[in-house]
């Protein structure tokens, strides 16, 4: 059915199919290469060197960097990790728990972090944050991710969940399992590939974030998001490209992941 | 099949029935603690007076709002007159977002029906080019558009060096470089629902209407259009949305004298200059904006549901 | 009950209301031990239902279900030993063929290495033993179908469900499957509860078959009685192929009901209790038991013009004008003597119908 579809394909459409791709690519390459150049200018090209990279590392700025790092990463891991958890259980009782008075209420209070623009909840956040006395800093962080990563999570694993027929559960319990059995053997496995895309863009989301984090850091501590904000506010370096570079590889990576994992899923 | 087609998708939905307080629990203390009562007291703040050097004297006041609107404020002495500075960022911010939107339908569009329209196994492969930059850190790709646009960017670089400009063109702290960063920041949003729209189409329509003599275009605009109008709306809800709040682009690539709402409320909360309840007003009024806008647009999905049904 | 056999399942007046919908009007059925019974009817008739309501996966508005003299409706799925075979089988995904035969035996307690074993053995029943490590994707839809089989016998169950289960097998593979049914059912001594919409698969297959219809049994037999001695409309029309005339009873006298049915048409048949003088009713006539000739050959007889002659392989159906009712169809085998009776159409002839052919219906 689908094949015969490219027969009404339109000739431009291609153009700027390949037009909408460099668009979307050729700025990131173009900051890829240069975070090898040499030179100390970034406007001049100074021949290929890895010297930004080692920069990162040693260079003046790496303790810096390095705390920034360790903060981004270590606030996205748990921050996933308690979203994908508070998520699924949330699917389970939104997906599989009927109708209910409070579905509606509910469904609108996970889609709120997705609807309200990110500005917004910043303010929101550092206002509550400060009117209960709490001090800002890494907690404050770790909160804040874990509260606007839910719906992230939420969403492919509740999509996920809606695909999944509830006649293995009953097959299930047809075949002696009780409900604990039913879920950890049977349901659990099969939402495996929601559950891994769910903590994944949950975790990008959280790595990625610059303006709800900004707001409700507080001072003396950084992410890499907002650390490189810093820098670039005082001047484009070439270190900053490198750093950028390998962030880039990274979420690269993780979308490569996700993206192998709905595919092993489709084979079986 | 038999009775059990209507019945046993209920069975089966409600197997989770008993425990769905303690599983929604967590959900509605994290988000209604951390998300949804922080906008109720954003609201409040929004009616406090001022406390200089940041934060807030817990007294009534309107004049977060009166200081929005008017010159010399609706209380003075003086007959008050509409203050524009404030109406004038909303609604270039208004403005921008649109256009930004309008660009990204332009060249979103034609990829995602070309992509829909491929084979299913080259399909994935275009889906997957396109979710890369959906993924990667916005501010990245942010700055990379600044080190683009800059005088003595790439982008002048060949534009001089193939002689069509003389001068390096500026378009850092323009309006347009603001533009093009609202557009770049936001396009894979609008393909990817776009797409997953013209992916579910069912191509045998555009069949039936090329046997009845409608040519490409008009196949296009009279079916396929209409038939994707979901994903139309959600892909323009999803640029139009970030684009009004956005707060990096306008910061990065717009300067002081492009703001928009977003740096308009950043900067009402960074330093001794900042005025909280004028940020939390300001917000207000973003979050108001947004919430008709989704209204308008969820009307409008619900009608064509129910057109289809 | 056909002979003294313990009964299997008793559904008792059993109701089963879906907010203001009621899917099942207290229908009670004896099921007896080692039976392959069937519950045939069209979708929505609530077969599914009441199938579902035995395994547990809905419960009873009211009424009660027994299995072997113990009442089950209120037992969960999990805690009844009886297992079904699901209409797309609903095999886990996540789990090799092995694992999935073996789940039941493992939730009852066994050891998992015992669990695989007796899996193992199942598996050489259907005769799958080669594809135990592969995952139910990997498979044909008739194999997954013998994996859903194996899966559902492995704990040994007292009552085993079907629900369609040959519903997404293509004809040739849905008739060895019927056989195959067939054969494991007397093999392992298993009552057997089957649903289908398929009449033809239920008379091949069935001890007994209840005919469903809006949620009410209409009819409970065995295959030939159903077929042969349709006790009303539904039934006649549901099962095979039947011509369906309104006629009105002029008399009944020394055990023969003489009826009209317009233009002169006068046909005698056996009496049905139910059926009074004066009554107008409908008349049944399967037309395998017709055949057509140029001069009437039985005392029963009508006179028709041919319309039409439909060729289908193992029969012709010859379509035929009453002058009155609907049109009539007689079947005649494509045989050398079958053959002698087809008419071309525009010629007059006459449908001679046995003695016993006709039957008169209830409603």
């Amino acid at each position: 059915m689908q094949t015969g579809a490219a027969r009404f394909d339109f000739p431009g459409f291609k153009v700027l199919t390949f037009l909408c791709l460099f668009i979307l690519y050729a700025p990131l390459l173009v900051v890829t290469v240069y975070s090898f150049n040499d030179s100390r200018s970034i406007t001049t090209w100074g021949g290929f060197s890895l010297r930004w990279y080692v920069d990162v590392f040693t260079g003046p700025d790496s303790a810096k960097f390095q705390s920034a790092a360790f903060n981004s990463f270590s606030i996205a891991l748990i921050a996933a990790t308690v979203a994908t958890a508070i998520a699924t259980s949330a699917a389970l009782a939104m997906v599989r728990g009927g109708r209910f008075k409070l579905r509606t209420a509910t469904f609108g209070l996970i889609s709120l972090p997705i609807l309200v623009p990110e500005i917004v909840t910043a303010v929101a956040m550092l206002i509550f944050f400060n009117a209960i006395g709490f001090t800002r800093g890494y907690t404050s962080i770790l909160i804040a991710h874990i509260a606007f990563c839910i719906p992230f999570a939420y969403l492919p694993i509740s999509a996920r969940m809606q695909g999944i027929e509830g006649v293995y559960e009953q097959a299930a319990m047809d075949l002696y399992a009780g409900r604990a059995q039913a879920f950890r053997r049977v349901l659990l496995p099969m939402m495996m590939p929601g559950i891994i895309s769910g903590f994944l863009l949950a975790f990008i989301i959280s790595l990625d974030d610059f303006i709800i984090t900004n707001f409700v850091k507080g001072a003396g501590i950084e992410t890499l998001p907002t650390a490189i904000f810093g820098s670039v506010k005082q001047g484009l370096r070439p270190n900053i490209m490198a750093i950028s570079t390998m962030l880039l590889v990274f979420s690269t990576v993780i979308v490569t992941l996700s993206w192998l994992v709905s595919r092993i899923d489709r084979t079986k | 099949m038999a009775g059990g087609a209507a019945s046993g998708g209920n069975a089966t939905s409600e197997a989770y029935a008993p425990a769905r307080g303690w599983l929604l629990l967590p959900t509605w203390v994290v988000l209604g603690i951390v998300v949804l009562a922080p906008i109720v007291l954003m609201l409040i703040y929004s009616f406090l007076t001022k406390e200089f050097r940041g934060g807030v004297i817990w007294e009534f006041s309107v004049d977060a709002y009166d200081q929005f609107f008017f010159d010399r404020g609706l209380f003075g002495d003086d007959a008050p007159t509409i203050q524009w500075a404030y109406i004038q960022i909303f609604w270039r911010s208004i403005w921008q977002a649109t256009l930004a939107t309008i660009f990204c339908l332009l060249i979103g569009f034609p990829t995602a029906y070309f992509i829909a329209t491929r084979p299913a196994n080259q399909r994935t492969i275009w889906v997957f080019l396109i979710t890369i930059p959906y993924w990667v850190n916005l501010l990245i790709r942010t700055v990379s558009m600044r080190f683009i646009l800059r005088d003595q960017g790439p982008l002048n670089d060949l534009l001089q060096w193939t002689g069509i400009v003389a001068e390096p063109l500026t378009i850092i702290n323009t309006n347009l470089g603001v533009q093009i960063g609202l557009f770049y920041s936001y396009l894979p949003f609008m393909v990817l629902p776009l797409y997953a729209a013209i992916e579910r189409y069912n191509f045998s329509l555009s069949e039936a209407a090329s046997d009845l003599y409608a040519p490409r275009h008009k196949i296009l605009t009279r079916i396929v259009l209409p038939a994707v109008k979901p994903g139309l709306i959600a892909g323009c809800i999803l640029v139009f949305v970030p684009s009004l709040g956005s707060f990096l682009a306008p910061d990065l690539l717009g300067g002081a004298r492009n703001f928009m709402i977003g740096s308009l409320i950043d900067e009402q909360f960074r330093g001794s200059a900042g005025n909280w309840p004028f940020g939390a007003a300001a917000s207000m009024i973003l979050l108001t904006l947004v919430l008709l806008v989704l209204m308008v647009l969820a009307r409008q999905q619900a009608r064509l549901e129910k057109g289809a049904g | 009950m056909t002979k003294q056999r313990p009964i299997a399942i008793d559904i008792q007046k059993v109701v089963k209301r879906f907010g203001d919908f009621t899917a099942l009007k207290e229908v009670s059925v004896s099921i007896g031990d080692n039976e392959f019974f069937t519950l045939l009817g069209p979708s929505g008739c609530g077969k599914t239902t009441l199938l579902r309501m035995i395994a547990g996966f809905e419960d009873v508005t009211a009424g009660a279900i027994f299995l072997y003299d113990q009442e089950i409706a209120k037992l969960p799925p999990n805690k009844r030993p009886i297992n079904t075979v699901f209409q797309n089988y609903a095999l886990f995904p996540t789990m090799s063929v092995l694992e999935n035969v073996g789940f039941g035996l493992e939730m009852q307690g066994k050891s998992r290495a015992e669990a695989r074993r007796q899996a193992g053995e199942m598996l050489e029943l259907v005769q799958l033993s080669q594809f135990a490590h592969r995952k139910p994707s990997q498979l044909s839809g008739g194999q997954q179908q013998r994996v859903a089989l194996a899966r559902a016998l492995a704990p040994k169950p007292r009552v085993l469900l079907l629900d369609e289960p040959l519903s997404a097998l293509d004809m040739k593979l849905r008739k060895s499957m019927q056989l195959e049914l067939k054969h494991i059912q007397r093999e392992t001594g298993i009552t057997f509860i089957f649903v289908t919409h398929d009449q033809e698969e239920a008379l091949t297959m069935s001890d007994r078959i209840a005919v469903m219809s809006a949620g009410e049994v209409q009819q409970l037999g065995t295959a030939r009685d159903i077929y042969e001695n349709p006790r009303n409309m539904f039934v006649a029309d549901f099962i095979g192929d039947t011509n369906l005339l309104e006629v009105s009873v002029d008399k009944i006298e020394n055990g023969r009901a003489t009826c009209h049915l317009g233009g002169g048409h006068e046909l005698t048949c056996d009496p049905v209790a139910g059926v009074d003088t004066g009554a107008r009713v409908h008349l049944s006539v399967r037309p395998e038991r017709l055949f057509l000739s140029s001069e009437p050959e039985e005392v029963e007889s009508l006179r028709g013009r041919v319309v039409e002659n439909i060729f289908i392989g193992t029969d012709i159906t010859t379509i035929l004008d009453l002058g009155v009712g609907p049109q009539f169809r007689v079947r005649a085998s494509n045989s050398d003597r079958g053959n002698l009776r087809v008419f071309e159409p525009g010629q007059n002839v006459f449908v001679n119908m046995e003695r016993g052919a006709a039957r008169l219906l209830v409603d």
